[in-house]
C-alpha cells in the first residue's frame, strides 16, 4: 500500500513537473498555476505520511533547477509550505472545497513571499505584479486539480 | 487509508517529528543557496541536476519536434521547390557580399596600418537546437540541445542571423540553458552606431522590446539607430547588432529620455541558434571571455590592473583606435603584435552583420 502510494505521489509530481516546464505562449506561462506546487499541498494535506517535508524539499529542488536563479530557493519555500500543510492538514482537509481554496490561495501567496524575499537577498529582484497572477489562478483550479489527484489517488472518501 | 489513519492507540502524525525535519530541510537550502550564491561551489551538482532534467525536458518539447517533421515530411513538391529556389538566390548574395566582404577587410586592414587583414572575430560556431522556450513577463529562457560535451560554457554569446540573441546560463552535459537579451534580468553594453554613443540595454520583459534607461534627456539618439555590442562587460564581443531604436521619449521633467528598442534577432520564430567562439587575441573580442559572466564578480581584477597593457606611442594610436578598447589606453594587440599567419581571411560562414 505504502509503495503504491508513494509510486502515485512520484508519477503525480512527474506530470506536474511537466505541466510546469511545459512551453506555453506568453499570456498562458504567466497565468499558468504551479503545478507542483498544488501537488506538494495536496500530498501533504492528503497523505502526510508519503509525502512531506521531504517531497517538498526534493519537488522544489527539480524547480530549482528547472527555473531558480539560485539552487535552494524554492526548495526552502515548498519545505515550508509542505511543513505547515502537514502540521495542518486534519484541520485543511475537513474543509469544504471552497474553503480549501481560500487556504490555498493564502498557502500560495505566502509561497510567493518566500520567494520574493529570496529572490531581493539574492540580488534577483523581479518587482513586476505578473509574479502574483499565479496565486489566483491556483487556488482557482484547486477544487478540480484536488478531485483529480484523489480520484488519482484512489482515496475512499 | 491514511486519511483515516489516526486511531487511538496512534500519535498524531505531524506533530512532533515533521519540525524536526523542515528544519533540517530548511537549513540545508539554505546552506545550498548561500554555496551557490557565494562560492559558486555547487558547479557540480548543478551540472548533474541539469542532465537529469534534460530528459525531461526532451519528453515535453517532442509534441511540437513531431507535429514540425510531420508536417515537414507532408511538405509537397511546389512548396519545396519554391524555398530551394529562394534559399539559392539568399546563397548568392551572401557569395556576391563575401567575395566583396573578403576585399574590404583587407582594405580596412591597410587603411588601419595592419601588414595583413585581420581574422574575423568569430573563431568557432556551432548550430544549436532550441529544446524549450520559456518566455514570460518574468523570465525569458530557452534551451538549446548542446552542452558541456560540445565544447559550450557560461557565459557564451548566442546569435541568430540577424543579431544577438543571448548569452548561456547554466550549462549541463547534453544541454545549455540561455538568458535572452529581452529578459528583465539581462543588461548588455551597447553602442549607437551612428554617434558612438555607448549605454546600457535592459530587458524589458517580452520578446519584442529592450530598453535603454541610462541615457540623459539630451542624448543623441533617434528612431531607427542601430545599436550595436560595445565590446565592453566582457561576453560579447564589438560590434554585433543587437536592436534598433523604436521609441525615443523625452519628458521636460524628467533628467533621463525613456528609449526603446526592437531586437534584430527574431527570438520568436528561430528553431536554430549559432553558439559563438571569438578568438581571445583579437582586438573586438570581448575582454575576459571566461571569468566575467552576468554577475559583475571581476572585481579583483578591475583593482590589479592588466599588466599586458601598457601605453603606447603616439603614431601607433590613430591608425588602431577601435571603439572596442576605448577603456583601455590603446588596443595593443592589434598593432604591438604581428596578426596570425592568415593572409587572406577566411570567408565567413556563419552569421555577418
Amino acid at each position: 500500500m505504502i509503495a503504491d502510494s508513494r509510486l502515485r505521489l512520484l508519477l503525480s509530481a512527474l506530470v506536474a513537473l511537466t505541466l510546469t516546464v511545459l512551453p506555453l505562449p506568453a499570456w498562458a506561462d504567466t497565468v499558468r498555476p504551479q503545478f507542483l506546487v498544488l501537488t506538494v499541498l495536496f500530498w501533504s494535506i492528503n497523505a502526510p505520511r508519503t509525502g512531506g517535508v521531504a517531497f517538498g524539499f526534493f519537488a522544489g529542488l527539480m524547480l530549482d533547477v528547472f527555473q531558480g536563479p539560485v539552487l535552494g530557493e524554492h526548495a526552502l519555500a515548498l519545505s515550508l509550505m509542505a511543513y505547515i500543510c502537514v502540521r495542518e492538514h486534519q484541520r485543511i482537509r475537513s474543509k469544504p472545497a471552497f474553503q480549501q481554496a481560500l487556504i490555498v490561495f493564502a498557502a500560495l501567496i505566502l509561497y510567493e513571499v518566500v520567494l520574493f524575499a529570496i529572490d531581493g537577498w539574492t540580488g534577483h529582484p523581479v518587482t513586476s505584479v505578473l509574479r502574483w497572477v499565479h496565486t489566483v489562478t491556483g487556488a482557482l483550479i484547486w477544487p478540480p486539480a484536488a478531485a483529480i489527484l484523489a480520484y488519482g489517488a484512489g482515496r475512499r472518501t | 487509508m491514511a486519511a483515516f489513519g489516526t486511531g487511538a492507540s496512534r500519535p498524531l502524525y505531524g506533530r512532533g517529528g515533521s519540525g524536526f525535519r523542515f528544519t533540517f530541510y530548511a537549513v540545508l537550502s539554505v546552506v545550498a543557496m548561500y554555496l551557490d550564491q557565494r562560492g559558486h561551489y555547487l558547479e557540480r551538482v548543478r551540472y548533474v541536476l541539469q542532465a537529469a532534467a534534460y530528459p525531461i525536458q526532451l519528453a515535453v518539447s517532442s509534441p511540437p519536434a513531431a507535429w514540425r517533421w510531420l508536417k515537414d515530411s507532408f511538405a509537397t513538391r511546389e512548396a519545396l521547390q519554391a524555398e530551394n529556389t529562394r534559399l539559392r538566390a539568399a546563397s548568392r548574395d551572401l557569395e556576391l557580399r563575401a567575395m566583396r566582404y573578403e576585399a574590404l577587410a583587407r582594405e580596412n586592414g591597410e587603411l588601419r596600418g595592419l601588414r595583413d587583414a585581420l581574422p574575423p572575430v568569430a573563431d568557432r560556431w556551432l548550430a544549436a537546437e532550441i529544446v524549450t522556450v520559456q518566455v514570460n513577463g518574468l523570465r525569458q529562457r530557452l534551451l538549446l540541445n548542446r552542452g558541456a560535451a560540445n565544447g559550450v560554457f557560461k557565459g557564451q554569446a548566442v546569435l541568430d542571423d540577424k543579431g544577438l540573441v543571448g548569452q548561456t546560463t547554466h550549462v549541463g552535459p547534453w544541454s545549455a540553458e540561455v538568458i535572452l537579451i529581452t529578459d528583465p534580468e539581462h543588461a548588455v553594453p551597447v553602442r549607437v552606431e551612428r554617434t558612438g554613443l555607448r549605454t546600457i540595454a535592459v530587458g524589458a520583459g517580452d520578446t519584442a522590446s529592450l530598453a535603454l534607461p541610462y541615457l540623459p534627456a539630451n542624448a543623441d539618439i533617434k528612431d531607427g539607430d542601430l545599436l550595436v555590442t560595445s565590446g565592453l562587460g566582457g561576453v560579447f564581443p564589438e560590434g554585433y547588432p543587437v536592436a534598433r531604436v523604436t521609441e525615443v521619449h523625452r519628458d521636460a521633467v524628467q533628467p533621463l529620455a525613456q528609449v526603446r528598442a526592437a531586437p534584430l534577432a527574431h527570438i520568436d520564430t528561430d528553431t536554430e541558434l549559432m553558439l559563438v567562439w571569438f578568438r581571445e587575441d583579437h582586438p573586438a573580442a570581448p575582454k575576459n571571455p571566461v571569468a566575467v559572466s552576468a554577475k559583475p564578480d571581476a572585481v579583483g581584477e578591475l583593482k590589479s590592473g592588466n599588466a599586458a597593457i601598457r601605453p603606447q606611442t603616439a603614431t601607433h594610436a590613430p591608425a588602431a583606435a577601435a571603439p572596442a578598447a576605448s577603456t583601455t589606453p590603446t588596443p595593443a594587440p592589434a598593432s604591438a603584435q604581428p596578426p596570425p599567419p592568415t593572409p587572406v581571411p577566411v570567408p565567413a560562414q556563419g552569421p555577418q552583420p
